[in-house]
């Protein structure tokens, strides 16, 4: 333990939106795997149509996080966890909302892309499927609105039926996008969608992002700062499964009020 | 790319001794593998080539007919002595005989000489000297050969008329009469019926041949029991290459005759195949739903481990076991149960209280359930999380993940599990012989009757068919050549089986390019 703890900061006071532009609202959140914790009393709150990044040194709980947004950590035993999540107000966890729904509404795109070993077409209308009852047209027009969105359709539109294996990494990626938007979600949770990309899928990454942002809430984990810069509004420090720093992208990265939070960035951007 | 390619370089210099051990190991077990198979090929399949008949005149004047069958040094050492193979049991009381090859004085291969298939006593050898018919005028020479030849042809096509007319008319009455559904009047119906078979076989009776043997005896032999004729001696290879397609394709197709000694294996392939089909069927949904549980739904503790360990044990458990298993729960046990409810009124007469086909596949489906689901799990553990957090990510419940993604990638893991199965059970034998395999079964499980599949029934089997033909047949030697033909088919059989279901799981990967990984 450093000898001279930094003041713990009133955590999520320097953002600077309103109440109602909330879309995700952590508080006094925690989370252990088994006796380990992950995640220590977090609370912030992520605004509705913007670029929140989530940055940290690896093992911090970035991933953690993201996954109690969307309840991924129900299957696993060993979590606990304590405190409160809400999407619009609601209590995440509440008996009353269905896993599936929520888990439509706040779809997630993983670090190494994982699409279904069926055709490309197939990944897309994964999730409508599940829904059932939508006719063929209207699925080939919600397939086709989804892979225009996440812009890989005048890359595959000659060849739909093929498998989704036999894409690139950067188009994988980007079929994953796609299939999760197709169902519609209202908030898109990104974790280091580009670690496994050349730079120029991460550029069409990116311009997707600030794309997507006009219909939907993103959460971003990334370990490059640039990425981060570029793309976010509001970027977040983690740190040993605490919340540091949370601040407009801006603010954060020119002029961080902690020295926790300058010696991350200069030490990864120098 | 440089640097694979000097590791592969350098691979077998380094590993010396080592490298010419294992690779010896491998030559040797490949090099057994085709001996067996080649031992199998060739005297399974030189049983239907037509070899010449030699005709051999000894020293003392006496004369034989045979086919030369093996040639061994006398025990004394002095000189060697010769196996022909003779026929015409009821006349020597003996197929075989053994003669000094010092005391033979000539060989030849006159044409004329006769090899006649019969339904009983097995094969006659001699000269054709004459044909009686029942009306007409007496013939003999080229003649007699001929009428011989033309009636034979119309002989085969009336058994095969009857051979129908039994199976389609006669044996449903028996059946119906058996399981009794039918009334008096069609008792009074059956015996019409039987008396007119009889009718009808004894009309084909009347003919008959006088031959003559090597040594000079004559013989009359009816017509009607004769199968086949031929003169070997008289025939071109490509004739007997004709027989030889002929022969293997009646082996295939016909049943058993003289105590399953000869004739064909029809049944047998018929039962082996449907056994091992019906128990793919029981195992695999089992197998998989088993798997399934332990690796996605059991909570990874200590109880699943100990599951874990005891199915993979299993797998080593003798096959007698189960049969014994089999008998005891599902025959006596399940079996007599459902006989009281279901069957009472054909008691004491068990239905599904006796071995039969259903009890047999359950057994082997109990046996190869640890192949099915040990090959599954290792198959779903393959599966990287991140395809189930994929599919759930997208709403999917538990349910859907599995039946949507998880187990289309895992089926050709499950595929391998059934042919694992498949390779074991094809092969069993023992336990079978407790559950429900026939010597004879003439009626093969499936036929027009409903419903179509009788599970009941017992069934023929080539396994043990081999085992029958070679320990309570009369002569082993003489049915040897025919255990040959039937242990290579077996091989065969399960091979087919097994390629059928490796192409299946060649097809399901093939339809996702590179799902080979998983
Ligand atoms: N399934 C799990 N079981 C137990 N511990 C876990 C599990 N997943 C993560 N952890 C631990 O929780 C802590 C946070 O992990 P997390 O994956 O959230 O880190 P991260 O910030 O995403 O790191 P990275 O940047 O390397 O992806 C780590 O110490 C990790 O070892
Ligand atoms: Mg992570």
């Amino acid at each position: 333990m450093p000898v001279m703890r930094e003041p713990a900061p009133s955590r999520g006071a320097f953002v600077d939106f309103a109440p109602e532009a909330t879309s995700l609202e952590v508080s006094g959140f925690g989370l252990r795997y088994g006796d380990k914790p992950a995640l220590r009393n977090l609370t912030l709150r992520v605004p509705r149509h913007r670029v929140t990044a989530f940055i940290g040194p690896s093992g911090c709980g970035k991933s953690t996080l993201l996954r109690a947004l969307n309840r991924l950590h129900d299957l696993n035993e060993e979590v606990q966890w304590e405190g409160r999540i809400r999407l619009e107000g609601q209590d995440i966890h509440a008996p009353e909302v269905s896993v599936a729904e929520l888990r439509r509404r706040v779809g997630m795109v993983f670090q190494a892309p994982n699409p279904f070993p069926m055709s490309i077409y197939d990944n897309v209308a994964f999730g409508l499927r599940l829904q059932g009852g939508m006719r063929k047209r209207r699925l080939d027009d919600t397939v086709e609105w989804a892979l225009r969105s996440a812009a890989l359709w005048d890359e595959v539109k000659d060849r739909l039926q093929a498998s989704a294996w036999s894409l690139s990494g950067g188009q994988q990626q980007r079929l994953v996008i796609a299939r999760t938007l197709a169902v519609g979600p209202e908030v898109l949770l990104l974790d280091e969608p580009a670690s496994a990309l050349d730079p120029i899928s991460t550029l069409k990454v990116e311009e997707l992002i600030r794309n997507l942002k006009s219909s939907l809430t993103l959460v971003l984990v990334t370990h490059n700062m640039q990425q981060a810069a570029r793309v976010s509004d509001y970027t977040a420090f983690l740190q040993d499964g605490e919340l540091v720093e949370y601040a407009p992208t801006d603010t954060l990265f020119t002029n961080p009020r902690l020295r926790r939070t300058e010696n991350y960035i200069t030490g990864r951007m120098a | 790319m440089s640097r694979w390619w000097q590791g592969r370089a350098r691979l077998p210099r380094g590993e010396g001794p080592w490298a010419w051990l294992a690779a010896g190991s491998v030559t040797l077990s490949v090099a057994l593998l085709a001996l067996l198979l080649g031992l199998l090929a060739i005297r399974g399949l030189g049983h239907f080539w037509p070899g010449d008949i030699a005709l051999v005149t000894l020293e003392d004047g006496r004369q034989l007919a045979g086919r030369e069958v093996k040639e061994v040094p006398l025990p004394d050492g002095e000189g060697r002595e010769r196996l022909y193979r003779t026929g015409n049991r009821e006349l020597d009381g003996d197929i075989w005989a053994w003669v000094p090859v010092a005391a033979i004085e000539t060989v030849s291969h006159p044409r004329e000489l006769v090899s006649l298939e019969r339904r009983h006593w097995g094969e006659l050898v001699g000269r054709l000297v004459a044909w009686v018919p029942e009306q007409g005028p007496r013939l003999e020479g080229e003649a007699a050969w001929s009428a011989l030849q033309s009636r034979l042809g119309t002989l085969e096509r009336q058994r095969e008329a009857l051979e129908r007319w039994r199976e389609q008319t006669l044996s449903p009455l028996v059946r119906r009469l058996e399981s009794g559904e039918a009334d008096a009047a069609a008792t009074d119906a059956l015996q019409a019926l039987q008396a007119r078979l009889r009718e009808r076989r004894a009309a084909m009776a009347g003919d008959r041949l006088i031959l003559a043997t090597a040594d000079g005896r004559r013989l009359v032999q009816p017509v009607e029991e004769v199968l086949r004729a031929t003169r070997p001696n008289a025939m071109g290879v490509l004739a007997k290459l004709g027989a030889w397609g002929r022969g293997a394709w009646r082996f295939l197709s016909e049943g058993p005759r003289a105590a399953n000694t000869a004739g064909g294996v029809w049944p047998a392939i018929f039962g082996t195949v449907l056994l091992v089909m019906v128990m793919s069927l029981l195992v695999t949904p089992f197998g998989v739903l088993a798997a399934v549980y332990l690796n996605e739904v059991a909570h990874q503790g200590r109880l699943t481990r100990l599951v874990r360990i005891g199915v993979r044990n299993l797998a080593g458990v003798p096959s007698i076991v189960y049969g014994v298993f089999g008998l005891g729960v599902f025959v006596y046990g399940i079996g007599g149960r459902l006989d009281a409810w279901f069957f009472a009124d054909t008691l004491p007469s068990p239905t599904f209280g006796t071995g039969g086909l259903l009890w047999a596949s359950l057994t082997l489906a109990l046996l190869t359930l640890p192949v099915v689901i040990v090959a599954t799990e290792e198959g779903l553990a393959r599966i990287p999380d991140r395809q189930r957090e994929g599919a759930l990510a997208l709403g999917a419940t538990r349910l859907e993940m599995l039946s949507r993604v998880v187990l289309p990638m895992a089926t050709p893991a499950m595929l391998t599990g059934m042919i694992l199965a498949v390779a074991r059970a094809a092969g069993e034998v023992a336990p079978l012989m407790l559950v429900g395999v026939a010597k004879l079964a003439p009626q093969v499980p499936v036929d027009g009757d409903f419903p179509f599949l009788h599970l009941e029934r017992k069934f023929m089997h080539l396994g043990y068919h081999i085992f029958d033909a070679a320990f309570h047949g009369g002569d082993v030697q003489a049915a040897m050549p025919l255990i040959y033909a039937t242990a290579l088919l077996l091989v065969l059989v399960i091979l087919l089986l097994n390629l059928t279901a490796i192409f299946l799981r060649h097809h399901l990967r093939s339809r996702h390019g590179t799902l080979s990984q998983c």
